[in-house]
């Protein structure tokens, strides 16, 4: 009864917080409206008062300089075009400096946009399901996320004084394209946290009955307020890529909407939204493989074992349609401008799709040993493990492929030891059709694991059982044979247009085995005889690749984030404000290399802080009387 | 040896790992293009190809697209005899352009791509009547009238073609540097606030070495204050023609009196009068 009551309470004082912060809101978007009619607005206010005249007669005439003047203040005003001299030197290269705490405010404010994003669907689950572990496990995964959105703003905060204080013209500049939609996006930072406090610490205040869907909607409006902060934060990254609703010379002409929705901004929200979900579910799935370690007993272990599955399922899951997202997003810089797309994909900067390679190989390989590595916990899955050795080989073969350079940097001997600039057999398949091939046969490889690893704890009772495996076979078969085929005519016995066509239709393909086998799944395996699973039976070097996934994503991030800033060359603003200090250059690979690697090891090191103080919340310290008495026991 | 430790050596592993990786690779660095300033004295139609060759294959960004089959995404002009290739598409009936031969066919084609797209190497759906090529002359490429022609000499000579084009001139010389002072569209310019600034707002540099004696367009400066008095230097500045150099053609802008605000000019005289060798 009591506790009731004081749910009641809670409940009537969250409803009360909503209402002040509604009607706060509705009051501000009034005083706004009202400004804007000139009720009492800016205009009025600040109109100055210099004319006395009796009524009746005509205003007096007003002098040519007002007029000269007020036309000179609405003349469009160009981008800065700032001197080598008008970049303050600090010692330390600037870009060194913007650079680290740039993609340490990316890295943490894409984990605290994905968590609250994955915990909300977890929680809904738990709903469904009528299963308190779904819940816990949501909470537990808000519990370890939380300092992260402290660390998030404070790394914010530096870059922003930083750009302010090594950048000071394209800043200006862009205060000036972007205008009021800065205070905006403050704003936006009072919604989320409100919506984040009460959602994190109202959890079990919130947990049962009507008062739970009171709480998913808090989760919903604080995903709500998270998305919208990335997607105004994506459209100044977008402007300075691809500059809209401004001339050439980069004087604002259009209005703040036409700024923001420049071409690249959709694809870069949709490819930033599905690779933070990834990019989330490899590192709380990283906690999960590190408790699982730690735990002698049991239950834990059950516990951090399923965690971690979870997340890693949420991490590849998320990871499968992002190379689509990625490649609509190249496809729109290339629409945009064609220098830009080969800067990225066939100039200098093409050879860190070698390492893009590597990473993604690193990501699929450890994501599909930990889907093999978990079948052990049914027995169900002895029948499968003949199609690992096939899958393992598939794997393998389309890495080698999907790392294979086209062009080398040859001595004389060398290129006549080659017979050529290329290798007669190795040489095709450095070539995109070779690659997207590959890649396309690793996303159905990784498809098919986990639908094997689905499998595995059922036995399928509907009649047309076989006919339904028959035809997935099918699918999978004709689906390779159509990649194969595309990649193979298209990509080596036409011209380009049709190689970048022909790719589409490869991903279609892929889709098409996805959608096809979570279909045809669900449905054979509606009422299906479940075999028993063992949570926390998998060997310990299974969550080395719950590790691997969370190194391989942050390193991945940090390496597009160089590919995406790099493809601006020499401009601040592509095409409208050159950057002219002593960084205007594209870093090599190598320097870059240790960028990343210094981002990933401070990533690294703050996670593991965030962890620590996640589970300094559950320590006790004994009080000292106990301990001594305890001692003399 | 305890969780924490194996987990953190694992993890700093494969960071290094990957990047190990990074420096297997070649180390290349993209520079942004640099300014570069032609003696006009000395320059020869070779340095001049030369020099267009460069562009073509660096500030140009021309072979991005323009390479051999299956890399190219725009005709292999590198390795087609252009003069040929020009002249067969003049005569091409879907050819609607101004050219009349193979210069202004180049020409026209770096500054209005879309005048004329080669089958099958137009925008994708546009059914060759719009061409991805940017025009050169606008950002991000912006080559100046000098560069398009070191360009064109370039494409006409690799073949063994006539160069038609001429040496640029004094004049032309001029004009780049007028018209890179008048590029702001008839914005208002930025105020330059110290005499290095005005000086390369004006392009002054592009004419003139300020740090020798060497000829580039018009006469060195670096001992300019020891021959010109502040009087004699504001009005070789705003007055240009009014004394010309010996053995120099009258190519200085006669605009500046109406482009430099005061400020600017009393920086750039204070300047000069400073620089006695």
């Amino acid at each position: 009864m009591k506790q009731t009551e004081s749910i009641h309470t809670i409940g009537g004082r969250l409803a009360a917080m909503l209402f002040s912060l509604l009607v706060l809101l509705l009051f501000g978007m009034a005083a706004v409206a009202q400004a804007d009619a000139g009720m009492g607005g800016t205009q009025e206010r600040i109109a100055p008062i210099g004319e006395v005249r009796l009524a009746g007669q005509p205003p007096v005439e007003v002098s040519a300089e007002p007029a000269a003047i007020q036309e000179q203040e609405t003349q469009l005003k160009a981008a800065p075009r700032p001197g080598r001299s008008d970049y303050p030197n600090v010692g330390v290269s600037s870009r060194a400096i913007v650079w680290v705490l740039g993609q340490m405010h990316l890295f943490f404010g894409a984990l605290v946009l994905a968590v609250p994003l994955f915990v909300l669907l977890i929680e809904l689950v738990g709903v469904y399901t009528r299963d308190d572990r779904y819940d816990d496990m949501a909470h537990e995964f808000m519990k370890i996320s939380l300092t992260g959105f402290s660390i998030t703003a404070i790394f914010g905060g530096s870059l922003a004084l930083a750009l302010f204080l090594l950048y000071p013209d394209l800043m200006g500049y862009l205060m000036n394209v972007f205008g009021a939609q800065w205070l905006v996006y403050a704003g936006l930072f009072f919604f989320e946290s409100f919506f984040l406090y009460i959602y994190y610490y109202g959890w079990n205040a919130l947990r049962y009955g009507n008062l739970k869907w009171v709480h998913l909607t808090l989760g919903l409006l604080l995903n709500a307020s998270g998305l919208t902060i990335m997607v105004l934060a994506n459209s100044w990254a977008t402007f300075m890529m691809a500059p809209s609703g401004v001339n050439e010379v980069g004087a604002v002409v259009g209005n703040i909407w036409e700024v923001m929705k420049g071409p690249l901004w959709n694809p870069i929200n949709l490819h930033r939204f599905i690779a933070n979900i990834a990019f989330g579910g490899a590192v709380v799935g990283a906690y999960a493989a590190f408790k699982f370690l730690s735990a002698k007993d049991p239950v834990k272990r059950a516990h951090y074992d399923w965690m971690g599955y979870t997340s890693n399922f949420i991490a590849i899951l998320s990871f499968l349609p992002l190379p689509f997202a990625g490649y609509w997003l190249m496809a729109e810089i290339y629409a945009y401008s064609q220098q830009m797309g080969i800067t990225a994909m066939g100039g200098i900067l093409a050879w860190l799709f070698i390492v893009q390679a590597v990473l993604i190989g690193t990501i699929l390989l450890a994501g599909n040993f930990y889907l093999w590595s978990g079948m052990s916990r049914t027995d169900g899955s002895e029948r499968y493990k003949g199609l690992i050795k096939v899958i393992a080989l598939v794997l393998v073969v389309s890495f080698l492929i999907w790392v294979t350079p086209h062009t080398l940097i040859l001595s004389a001997s060398e290129i006549s030891l080659l017979g050529g600039s290329h290798h007669h057999i190795l040489g095709p398949l450095g070539i995109m059709p070779a690659k997207n091939i590959a890649v396309n046969l690793m996303l159905i490889a990784t498809f098919l694991s986990f639908q094997l690893y689905r499998r595995s704890d059922k036995v399928a009772t509907v009649r047309w059982a076989p006919m339904g495996n028959a035809l997935m076979v099918a699918v999978y078969v004709g689906a390779v044979v159509n990649i194969i085929f595309l990649g193979v005519y298209y990509g080596y016995f036409t011209n380009t247009v049709y190689k970048v066509g022909s790719s589409v239709a490869q991903v279609v393909t892929t889709l098409v085995v996805i959608v096809f086998g979570l279909v045809i799944d669900s449905l054979m395996f509606k009422k299906a005889k479940v075999l028993p699973s063992h949570w926390g039976r998998i060997p310990d070097r299974a969550q080395y690749a719950l590790f691997a996934l969370p190194i391989a994503f942050t390193w991945l991030m940090a390496l597009m984030g160089y590919v995406r800033s790099s493809v601006k060359t020499h401009w601040h603003v592509y095409t409208v404000m050159k950057d002219n200090s002593p960084d205007n250059f594209i870093p090599t690979i190598g320097y870059a290399g240790n960028m990343i690697t210094l981002v990933t090891v401070l990533f690294l090191l703050c996670v593991l802080f965030m962890f620590w103080v996640a589970n300094l919340s559950g320590s006790k310290q004994p009080k000292p009387g106990a301990v001594a008495a305890g001692g003399e026991a | 040896m305890s969780v924490l430790l194996k987990t953190l050596g694992f993890s700093l592993g494969l960071t290094l790992l990957f990047t190990l990786v990074t420096y297997l690779l070649p180390q290349v660095k993209g520079e942004a293009p640099v300014e570069k300033a032609v003696d006009l004295g000395s320059l020869t139609m070779e340095s001049f190809i030369a020099l267009g060759d460069e562009i073509f294959h660096n500030k140009g960004t021309c072979t991005l697209c323009h390479q051999p089959a299956p890399l190219g995404r725009a005709p292999d002009i590198g390795g087609e005899d252009m003069v040929a290739l020009a002249n067969k598409h003049l005569a091409d009936e879907r050819y609607q352009g101004d050219a009349k031969n193979a210069e202004e066919y180049i020409r026209e084609s770096l500054l209005h791509p879309g005048k004329y797209v080669v089958a099958g190497w137009g925008k994708k759906g546009s059914n060759d009547t719009e061409s991805p090529m940017p025009m050169v002359d606008k950002p991000p490429i912006q080559l100046t009238p000098i560069e398009i022609d070191a360009v064109i000499a370039w494409l006409e000579a690799k073949d063994g073609g006539e160069v038609t084009v001429t040496l640029p001139t004094a004049e032309a010389a001029a004009e780049v540097a007028s018209a890179a002072t008048a590029d702001d569209s008839g914005k208002a310019p930025v105020l330059a606030t110290t005499a290095v600034e005005a000086l390369a707002k004006y392009a002054c540099t592009s004419c003139h070495a300020m740090d020798s004696n060497d000829v580039l367009v018009g006469p060195g400066l670096v001992d300019i204050g020891s021959r010109l008095s502040k009087e004699e230097l504001r009005q070789s500045i705003v007055e240009p023609n009014a004394v010309v150099a010996e053995g120099f053609p009258p190519a200085m802008p006669p605009d500046f009196a109406s482009k430099m605000t005061v400020s600017e000019l009393e920086m750039i005289v204070n300047y000069l009068a400073e620089k006695k060798g």
